[in-house]
């Protein structure tokens, strides 16, 4: 592993978010701030900030890309108790020879009393839903019932957890054998308020969200969750940070035809690291689920992979370096990247190859050693 | 009320943020739950990557060529019989080392004449990669493909070594050429290197040089030539006898003489401490361990290998060293141990191409047992499926990867559904590439999406005709009636179309939806009405709105449209169209308001004037008849 580019992200303050649109091609960051700045990928893969505006008035947490077939839309939510939905507006010519692109609000969702502390697109076949959660402890999910219009949201679902929550993630399975389906992570340290995490699940007969699950083995309080992409399994995956990282499997028992409430899962524990030895802030899931990235309080980040036997380890650790933030004029913190799949070092590759029948060899000398093993961390590309 | 978020004050624990991206991650620095009060911006974001090789363009040829030779080995017929495969699988092996070695020529070339000191070693150390590889898949096709039996097994095994270690031939090449080889001072390596990899030929030639001024040469000479090139299935018994007289010719000091030759006689005898003594000119333990076979146990059977393999490797190397993965794996192989090798490989390895291929080939020679799991229905297909996804990433070789998501039963079509909506569709172009993959594996959703896509961008840079055509295609009605709307719009306040091209030649396409189907006709009666078959239009035009396919609100255009059609001298429109048409404009002044049908009455009046004309009431009493 090795940094390919450092990109000087000019916010003023913590960036809290980052995220990739569905093609990679654009991404969008938040800070504390107020701001939320837009970023394209040009073809030589240099990243130009092409918009950059104020959002909110506090700290902007996250922020989220709709699917594209929703046209360039994103949503924020923020510590001022607001999440906003914002469209890309096609401009001037002039504009786009200059790089610019603009944004406009195209609505305010005002309904929760606290920060609102998470928020995110339902999967795209459930139409243009937006889903926010806030330490009030309420999740509430809007929809959008004309994709042309975006300025027209109504609030469909509120659920009250009652503990205050922290993040919220959508099964993104959009097999028919599975009704919609989101968890919801509390970050409530209290450990007697039990499971820190609820499963809900829409109930096609009574039209509402009901809950399916708690899961009472997490206890501490959760910072971030995330379902696996499904991958026609009929069971669902999902990863959790709390005080150290769990993978659970939830297995669908069979329905009885009469049963109409909520599907009963069997949990099972697929996995759980304590490697950050702290809290561990962030996890989510690559594109096929193939792989797993976490980061802590260690100030590291982890990634973690299944084998071949569905034996789950860790294949990678990013480290930052640890000097604290420098000012404006600051040099890019130095990345260690203690992975250690094959080493990429030169050091070890030259002795002696005996170049055979190819044009000028290497000098002659002692055998083979270029596949040395990881120096460091035994955290190879996992077999 | 607010809950104040709690404010972290230190700064020494600095946090980690990261998002996913298309083979990359990228990482940030920041404190998760600080409400900001730190102050402190400009932080930077890493784009972190975990491999390089698929930007390689020298192993691009790897990936391209090596594809074309899976795609093959996939459609290898399995009803013949497995003595005719094994030939095949064989020379699909072959084709594939083949393909390695090209790749390490080229790179070494680059390396040897390229000025950047960087990209030399870079290439350098790719070239030893590749070595190791083709080693590796050598003595595997040895082994487990060709599963050469005793006898023959032991000349692979030569053959093997003496590929691997060619640097004899150009030092054997320096002494020819000097003024007098049999002084130079590489003279008797040259003899014992060859004499260590079996090349007793040419270390007769090369001992000729000598034979002249020793005699004891001449004997050792015609040693080697009764070893000659027997055919193995008589050579245990020759061998024997050979072995024994050259232990006599040492025995009876024909050499003593002359060390050197005592020396290679010793060797001659597969003497371990003498071969020892060598290090250096074998190189390695497995050229060690050839050479003892060669000299001790020609007749080694495959099963009898690692017992040798494992000694050797203690003997050759010394108790400090410890063995490198290429030891262990080779060990592996020595030992049958296909799975063990697969696996070492794995973990010794950063790119996942060469034990997805090498177990893909594996897989069809039925070497592995099917080990099952749910991420992939056995071995081979969880390595295929990890190198493909690999190659997904990749601006083009994502094409490739397609192919071999194909050829993975169990998990491929998913990967390949998951990972192709991800492919960035920069030009038209390139969604029609992604659209034709998508079309001929009948993956319906996923070219319903991209189309969507596409027609939403078209329609938000107001490229409306693209954005139709991109809706007929994904089949979307309500976005072909948002669209048809537009182009209506877009009319009636131009008074032109555009992108008529599209709109002429929807055919059957029309039927999507309803406004789609009167845009399409609409256009149609402009266009008869340019033709000046003023009859032929006002029909399209009645029937527009008589069937109900026009929408209501688009009448009053319609009515308009109707007017110069009865000004004309002519009459055209019969009499009972035109009652029609009142009928018709009836029917919208009674659903409109009053404030916006202003223009009503001198309309409806003006049609009645039309149809009081004695003249057309004439030609229509002759019409009626």
């Amino acid at each position: 592993m090795f940094v390919a580019r450092s990109i000087a992200a000019d916010h003023k303050d913590l960036i809290h978010d980052v995220s990739y649109d569905f093609h990679g091609r654009r991404m969008a960051t938040c800070s504390s701030d107020q701001s939320v700045k837009v970023w394209d990928k040009s073809e030589n893969g240099e990243w130009h900030c092409t918009a950059s505006w104020k959002t909110h008035s506090g700290s902007v947490w996250r922020v989220t890309w709709a699917h594209p077939e929703f046209g360039q839309v994103l949503a924020s939510c923020s510590f001022d108790r607001t999440a906003a939905v914002w469209e890309e507006i096609v401009g001037e010519s002039n504009d786009k020879q200059r790089g610019l692109s603009h944004w406009i609000k195209r609505t305010t969702l005002v309904d929760s009393r606290t920060s609102v502390t998470d928020v995110k697109f339902a999967p795209k076949h459930m139409g243009l839903m937006l889903t926010t959660c806030s330490a009030d402890g309420v999740v509430r999910i809007y929809e959008a019932p004309d994709v042309m219009n975006l300025s027209q949201w109504s609030l469909q679902h509120e659920i009250s957890c009652k503990l205050s929550c922290s993040c919220i993630s959508w099964n993104p399975s959009s097999s028919r054998a599975h009704p919609p389906m989101f968890a919801v992570g509390s970050d409530d340290s209290n450990v007697t308020y039990g499971g820190k995490v609820q499963i809900y699940e829409y109930n096609e007969n009574t039209r509402k969200y009901g809950k399916a699950e708690t899961l009472m083995t997490v206890t501490d309080a959760v910072h971030d969750i995330a379902f696996a992409p499904n991958l026609g399994r009929s069971f669902h995956v999902l990863a959790i940070a709390t005080k150290d990282v769990r993978i659970f499997k939830l297995v669908p028992m069979r329905k009885e035809s009469t049963s109409t409430g909520p599907t009963k899962f069997e949990v099972q524990t697929v996995a759980q690291f304590d490697n950050h030895n702290s809290q561990v802030w962030r996890v989510s899931w690559n594109i096929t689920s193939t792989l797993l990235a976490s980061s802590g309080d260690d100030g590291c980040v982890r990634l973690w992979k299944a084998n071949y036997m569905d034996n789950w380890k860790c294949t990678g650790i990013l480290k930052g370096d640890g000097s604290p933030l420098t000012g404006s004029s600051g040099q890019p913190t130095a990345m260690s990247t203690v992975v250690g799949s094959s080493v990429q070092t030169s050091q070890n590759a030259l002795n002696g190859m005996s170049a055979g029948r190819i044009g000028k060899r290497a000098p002659f000398a002692p055998p083979l050693r270029q596949l040395t093993s990881p120096k460091i961390y035994q955290h190879p590309a996992y077999y | 009320m607010y809950n104040l978020p709690k404010i972290t004050s230190d700064l020494d624990g600095k946090h980690m943020g990261f998002a996913w991206g298309p083979g990359d991650i990228l990482v940030y620095e920041t404190l998760h739950k600080a409400s900001g009060a730190s102050g402190s911006g400009s932080s930077f974001i890493h784009e972190v990557r975990k491999d390089e090789d698929i930007y390689s363009p020298i192993l691009r040829k790897l990936f391209n060529e090596s594809h074309h030779i899976f795609v093959g080995l996939q459609t290898i017929r399995e009803d013949l019989p497995s003595k005719s495969r094994k030939p095949q699988f064989v020379s699909i092996s072959k084709n594939y080392r083949s393909v390695i070695r090209a790749c390490m020529e080229e790179l070494q070339q680059v390396a040897v004449s390229t000025k950047d000191g960087e990209a030399s070693v870079c290439c350098l150390f790719q070239v030893s990669i590749l070595l190791a590889i083709e080693l590796i898949w050598n003595l595997c096709e040895v082994l487990f493909i060709d599963a050469a039996p005793a006898g023959s097994l032991l000349l692979h095994l030569l053959d093997w070594v003496r590929l691997h270690k060619a640097d004899v031939d150009e030092k054997a090449r320096e002494v020819l050429q000097s003024d007098s080889p049999a002084e130079h001072r590489d003279y008797w390596d040259v003899v014992v290197s060859y004499v260590l990899q079996g090349r007793l030929d040419e270390a007769r030639q090369m001992l000729m040089k000598q034979a002249t001024l020793q005699p004891a040469a001449r004997n050792m000479y015609k040693l080697m030539d009764t070893l000659g090139t027997q055919t193995l299935t008589e050579f245990d018994v020759k061998w024997r006898h050979w072995h024994e007289e050259v232990d006599r010719c040492l025995q009876d000091n024909s050499f003593a003489s002359n060390k050197h030759l005592e020396i290679i006689c010793k060797l001659l005898l597969g003497d371990e401490d003498i071969l020892l003594d060598h290090k250096e000119l074998l190189g390695t333990w497995y050229h060690f361990l050839v050479t003892r076979l060669l000299f001790c146990h020609p007749t080694v059977k495959p099963a009898e290998l690692h017992y040798y393999a494992q000694s050797c490797m203690t003997m050759f190397l010394d108790s400090r060293s410890v063995p490198e993965p290429l030891d262990s794996i080779l060990l592996a192989a020595f030992e049958f141990d296909i799975h063990q090798v697969i696996k070492d490989c794995s973990i010794a390895l950063n790119n996942w191409w060469f034990v997805a291929h090498l177990t893909d080939l594996l897989d069809h020679c039925k070497l592995l047992q099917s080990h099952n799991l749910h991420f992939g229905s056995n071995l081979r297909e969880f390595l295929l499926l990890e190198y493909a996804s690999g190659l997904f990433t990749h601006h083009s070789l994502w094409q490739l990867a397609v192919d071999y998501f194909d050829h993975c039963p169990e998990f491929g079509r998913v990967y390949l559904e998951l990972q192709i909506e991800r492919v960035p569709l920069d030009t038209e172009r390139k969604a029609l590439k992604v659209l034709r993959i998508c079309e001929q594996r009948q993956m319906s959703e996923q070219v319903r999406s991209i189309c969507k896509i596409m027609a939403m961008r078209a329609l938000r840079n107001n490229r409306l005709g693209s954005a139709l055509s991109w809706s007929i295609r994904a089949k979307d009605a309500a976005f072909a009636t948002l669209i048809s709307e537009r182009f209506l719009q877009d009319y009636c306040t131009r008074g032109t179309f555009s992108d008529l091209d599209l709109i002429d030649n929807l055919g059957p396409a029309m039927l999507l939806s309803d406004r789609l189907t009167f845009l399409g006709k609409y256009r149609e009666f402009h266009k008869l009405y340019e033709e000046k078959r003023f009859t032929e239009a006002a029909k399209l035009l009645l029937s527009l709105m008589t069937a109900k396919i026009a929408p209501r609100s688009f009448w009053m255009t319609l009515l308009t449209d109707a007017l110069p059609l009865l000004e004309q001298k002519e009459v055209i429109f019969s009499a009972d169209q035109t009652y029609e048409l009142m009928y018709c404009l009836g029917e919208l002044t009674s659903s409109l308001n009053s404030e916006a049908t202003g223009t009503d009455r001198p309309m409806q009046v003006r049609i009645s004037t039309y149809s009081l004309n004695p003249a057309q009431i004439t030609v229509c009493k002759i019409k009626a008849f």
